[in-house]
């Protein structure tokens, strides 16, 4: 959004408040990605975060110093107030650092709006430009106005920016690809799993067969097994997925991208999941195991 | 020593003992798409009580007989009935195989990574019999065949008599009318062979069940009520 746009949208008198951000992405030594923010002074982040160093007011003050969220402070660079930071080409002083109740920002660096435009060359102009209407019920009508206003340029509830923010777009598609990729593998895991095992073991079934066991529980032996597999890979998966969750929010190169949010849901959902992927992958050894013809299985050596 | 051949061929072989569990009519079986017969119309009674050995060399048909008998291969042609079921159909042959046959083959096929009293249970777990009864009928077969104190060691860890008792015990477990041995003492040293035999021989006279027992061994056959010798696919008794 450029300048002009903002001080018109500024101006409507249905806004409250209206607080222009510049995103950028930059390198830093041994950290090849570095999120900048360039905000203005009065951005209600600077207001709202609690100030470990330095103080909000000098924000904007200068035009070398850059403010640190906490997270990156104490993992990403390890410096403080008053130490020298080299980012980009550039070498900034670090002029207070502050805790942030976003994760993603507080793992970043904060400058000056102006600042930003220059260092990253977007003269005038803003990534995102957070709105406060003074009726939050005319949200809709504001949008519809905006979007008819400044073709280009949507507008987005809270909400809806996290789910349309193309980055976000972009996590949330691969991470779905990733969780199916991971559904059909552990499917034809316990698939191979179990059919391997029914092969290893096809005299023994052959033995039940005879001595009385019907088709039916011979495939509940199998589904039984494999529900078994599932239990053991969902403890295992929690255990395993909670502690690379720890390291992954500890870890300073990830700049608080990374927070573990897991509910009962969540979790319910991860059961379920793994019960009826073992479930889906035990249908064809437990279909072979059951038709099994002992005379035949017998024989097998 | 056996006496001499009854060259008769297709013989319907029965006496008076009981009543006839067994009926086999004109069976045949081939394998590899009829090239290869094993039973050319074979035809057997067997009656309540009996023990009728199945004596022939290896590869006469003895086990292919058997395993027509219990249902776990299906004729070509010819009719059979055991216990009064026809063990070509699926419901009859579970039945059967739950209630009314107990097989012992040669290798004994337990199951390695179980316990002696494990795999004894194994049919009563097929049927949901009640746990008590089970474990009553654990105790009292396992005394009869000598293992109760191997109850529960597993199956790698005891030797091949007692395997094969185990193996015997098992086919027990659901006190059938039947008992289809296939070469119980083929795989024993020749005094283990004895003593399983006479034990399946005791425990017939008590249960009061019919056995086959598929042997090459003359010394087996000839201890036995009846011998039917298995020859080119057909039987005749001896």
């Amino acid at each position: 959004m450029t300048i002009e746009q903002l001080d018109a949208v500024r101006s409507r008198p249905e806004v409250a408040e209206a607080h222009p951000m510049l995103f950028g992405i930059v390198s830093a030594p041994n950290h090849p990605m570095v999120t900048c923010f360039g905000i203005e002074a009065s951005d209600p982040r600077l207001a709202r975060g609690e100030w470990l160093s330095g103080r909000r007011e000098a924000f904007g003050s200068t035009d070398d110093e850059v403010f640190l969220g906490a997270r990156a402070a104490e993992f990403f660079w390890g410096v403080g107030w008053g130490d020298e930071l080299a980012v980009g080409r550039a070498t900034f002083r670090v002029g207070g650092v502050f805790r942030n109740e976003n994760g993603f920002e507080d793992g970043g660096l904060f400058m000056p709006l102006s600042m930003a435009q220059d260092f990253f060359g977007r003269e005038a102009v803003s990534s995102v430009v957070a709105v406060k209407l003074r009726d939050e019920s005319r949200g809709e009508v504001f949008k519809a106005e905006i979007e008819v206003a400044y073709p280009g340029i949507i507008a987005l509830e809270n909400h809806e920016f996290s789910q349309n923010y193309n980055s976000f777009k972009i996590l949330t598609f691969t991470a779905w690809a990733v969780g199916i990729c991971a559904f059909c593998l552990g499917g034809l895991g316990v698939a191979n799993t179990m059919l391997l095992s029914v092969f290893a073991r096809i005299r023994e079934i052959a033995v039940l067969r005879v001595c009385g066991f019907s088709e039916r529980q011979v495939g509940a032996l199998i589904f039984g097994e494999a529900t078994i597999i599932a239990a053991l890979g969902v403890v295992m998966g929690f255990g395993i997925g909670f502690t690379v969750l720890a390291v992954m929010e500890a870890t300073p190169q990830f700049q608080g991208y990374v927070q573990a949010n897991i509910t009962v849901p969540v979790l319910g959902g991860i059961v379920v999941t793994a019960i009826f992927t073992a479930m889906l992958g035990a249908i064809y050894p437990a279909r072979y195991a059951s038709r099994i013809q002992p005379a035949e299985a017998l024989r097998y050596k | 020593m056996l006496p001499a051949f009854n060259r008769r061929r297709h013989c319907v072989i029965n006496n008076q003992r009981g009543k006839i569990i067994v009926k086999v009519r004109k069976v045949t079986k081939s394998y590899d798409r009829g090239k290869i017969a094993v039973l050319r119309g074979v035809s057997l009674e067997v009656r309540a009580g009996e023990i009728v050995s199945l004596w022939g060399a290896s590869g006469s048909g003895k086990s292919t007989l058997l395993h027509l008998l219990g249902g776990l291969d299906l004729p070509d042609a010819g009719e059979m009935e055991v216990c009064g079921l026809n063990p070509c159909g699926e419901r009859d042959r579970l039945i059967l195989r739950r209630q009314h046959l107990g097989y012992v083959f040669q290798l004994h096929n337990l199951i390695p990574d179980l316990t002696v009293e494990e795999n004894v249970r194994i049919p009563a777990l097929a049927v949901g019999r009640d746990a008590d009864e089970t474990q009553k009928r654990v105790r009292q077969l396992a005394a009869d065949l000598g293992i109760s104190h191997r109850l529960h060691h597993r199956i790698q860890d005891i030797s091949g008599g007692g395997r094969q008792r185990t193996a015997i015990c098992r086919a027990l477990m659901n006190a059938p009318r039947l008992l289809l041995a296939d070469e119980p003492t083929g795989s024993l040293d020749e005094n283990t062979g004895d003593t399983v035999f006479a034990l399946l021989q005791g425990l017939a006279e008590r249960e009061k069940i019919a056995v086959i027992l598929a042997t090459h061994e003359g010394r087996f056959a000839e201890q036995c009520h009846r011998i039917v010798r298995v020859r080119n696919g057909q039987l005749s008794e001896v």
